[in-house]
């Protein structure tokens, strides 16, 4: 261990500094949670509840997560922006993550010449600030009848998360024994046998740290929805500000609504975190 | 895929087609990568000339008038924009601020978590979430539910400590942004560090232990070395994201001289209302190749992540 407390000390003194380094990183935790609790808590509030000063005590409704689910016509519902979201992230995980291992294999277990070079492209795209792209974009969808589609944003969430996946996947790649991928080429095995029978296996740590991280990245995106996408063809984080009222209180409404939007990417998350440890330990720098 | 096709059977040439096979080998090792160069190509750098035509015209669409060409005037104008130099700077706190906390916070956490404790995973559990929430929620929760000055968190806290109410966003928005963004990013920087603490070969530190290294020369000799990679890594994915930020600008300020950073400053310059558009894109021309005059720098120069040996 890391940190351990050193030989210097006692193994029952060590085991106190582990307790007092314990309830130290509890309160932190408990701290960084909080907001999050706050606005669970909100969300099973009567508005006038939510809107006067802090209260922990209060009889707890559900009625908030009805009123935000319930569908009017004309609206982007809840469902319809769930499926629009749960297709864009899906399609363009998936589209990232065949476009990104072939990529990394030629970056990394069979470099092209100049690969550093490549690779710095891959990464200098995300300099492009997403507003300043933003208007030649909105004219290409424009003139390809893709304003309000599924199809743009899946397109945009691809490219989005094209760089950072190429980057992460290269790196775990070159952590994967050479000789086992001179014995699968012996074996007379191609890029997809190589991919199938050595890589894909012990790269998935790494594949799921990565796919992960596109999701959570193509889950949360904002910017594009809003200005390609922002009708009812639309996807939860505009559904998400759409629960905010000009007139009356909104508060709990709102936190119900946000609670909605975060669920799927927390729990991915929750599951998910020792195997992305794991993976981004596996050499996300090397 | 046809990629795959033509890599499927190398062993199918015959033995006499070497030289051949030489001379083919380069295009062959480039078939893999294509797919996704071609893709990042056009979808970059198409909208990037056009970005780039853009800024040498004069093209104004509220109220609409005829675009015209006028070279470099766009860039003429920019030092002179008191805006774009307010932009500019909050862009460059608002980044370095929030990247330098969130990696030294982060840093700090890993380490506390990198030991066995009581409730050790929930306590990860619970620290790794704020990661997880949707930006714009994000924002608007801090902004609604902590910091505002009538039913705020923060402000009921501050008022036990017998301070005054203040409407933080207002009051202080680009330090109420940056709390939201070390408050999210510091998870990120924390699973990177983590990471790192755990790929640490155990050998070494127990040699270490037993040769009768103290903690501190422990951690300072063989820890902080291992994780400076990890930390280059935090930094560059945290730099990149951040200097992006565009959702909590809008969410919980909607701009304003101590909180527009360049990506809010180019929208409310184009799209936003202001429909400057042969303006707006000269001024990101400048930001993207600051960007990566600075990448090229940090990355190539001053790191050592993309550097290693040459696999012939």
């Amino acid at each position: 261990m890391a940190g351990s407390a050193g030989a210097r000390l006692g193994v029952g003194e060590r085991r106190s500094v582990n307790a007092v380094m314990g309830v130290v990183a509890w309160l932190i935790a408990v701290l960084f949670f909080f907001p999050v609790f706050w606005m669970i808590l909100s969300s099973f509030k009567e508005e006038q509840d939510a809107n006067t000063s802090p209260k922990l005590f209060f009889s707890p409704t559900l009625d908030r997560y009805s009123d935000v689910t319930e569908s009017t016509t004309g609206l982007l519902s809840f469902r319809e922006a769930f499926f629009n979201s749960f297709w864009v992230v899906m399609v363009s995980t998936v589209v990232v993550l065949l476009l990104a291992i072939p990529a990394a294999y030629a970056l990394a277990i069979r470099p092209v010449p100049k690969w550093r070079d490549v690779l710095f492209f891959f990464i200098s795209t995300k300099f492009l600030p997403v507003v300043a792209s933003i208007l030649p974009l909105w004219i290409l969808a424009r003139d390809f009848d893709l304003l309000n589609t599924r199809l743009v944003l899946m397109i945009l969430y691809t490219g989005m998360n094209l760089p950072l996946a190429v980057w992460m996947l290269r790196s775990f790649f070159r952590e994967i024994p050479r000789e086992l991928i001179e014995a699968a080429e012996i074996d007379g095995a191609g890029l997809r046998g190589q991919l199938a029978s050595v890589i894909l296996p012990i790269a998935v740590p790494g594949i799921a740290a990565t796919a992960l991280l596109c999701v959570i990245f193509a889950w949360n995106e904002y910017f594009y929805a809003v200005q390609l996408n922002p009708a009812d063809g639309s996807t939860i984080p505009i559904w998400v500000t759409t629960n905010i009222s000009t007139r009356g209180d909104f508060l709990a409404k709102l936190s119900a609504a946000s609670v909605l939007a975060s669920v799927p990417v927390v729990l991915a998350g929750w599951l998910a975190q020792k195997r992305m440890i794991r993976g981004l330990a596996m050499g996300a720098i090397k | 895929m046809q990629v795959d096709t033509v890599q499927q059977e190398p062993g199918a040439a015959p033995a006499g087609a070497s030289r051949r096979d030489e001379l083919h080998r380069p295009w062959r090792r480039r078939f893999p990568l294509l797919p996704a160069l071609v893709f990042t190509v056009l979808l970059t750098q198409i909208p990037f000339l056009m970005n780039i035509w853009y800024s040498l015209t004069d093209w104004t669409i509220v109220p609409p008038a005829p675009r015209t060409f006028i070279g470099l005037d766009n860039y003429g104008d920019l030092p002179d924009d008191q805006f774009f130099r307010d932009a500019a700077w909050v862009t460059v706190v608002m980044t370095v601020t929030a990247v330098i906390a969130s990696l030294v916070l982060g840093t700090l956490l890993a380490l506390l978590l990198d030991r066995k404790f009581f409730g050790q995973g929930v306590a990860r559990t619970l620290l790794i979430t704020p990661f997880l929430i949707m930006p714009v929620v994000a924002g608007l929760v801090w902004k609604n539910q902590m910091f505002s000055g009538l039913y705020g968190v923060v402000n009921w806290v501050t008022a036990r400590l017998g301070m005054d109410s203040i409407e933080f966003v207002s009051r202080y928005p680009l330090a109420s942004i940056v709390v939201v963004l070390v408050w999210q990013w510091t998870p990120f920087m924390m699973l990177i560090m983590l990471a790192g603490l755990q790929s640490q070969p155990a050998e070494v530190l127990e040699a270490a232990k037993v040769d009768g290294a103290s903690a501190v020369g422990t951690f300072r000799q063989l820890t902080l070395p291992h994780l400076r990679p990890y930390m280059e890594l935090g930094t560059l994915l945290g730099t990149i994201y951040l200097i992006q930020v565009f959702d909590h600008v809008a969410v919980m300020t909607g701009g304003g001289p101590d909180s527009t950073n360049i990506p809010y400053f180019v929208y409310q310059r184009s799209i936003g209302g202001g429909w400057e558009f042969g303006k707006a894109s000269a001024y990101s021309i400048v930001v993207v190749v600051a960007s990566i005059v600075v990448a090229t720098v940090a990355l190539r120069v001053l790191s050592r992540l993309l550097q290693g040996e040459e696999i012939a």
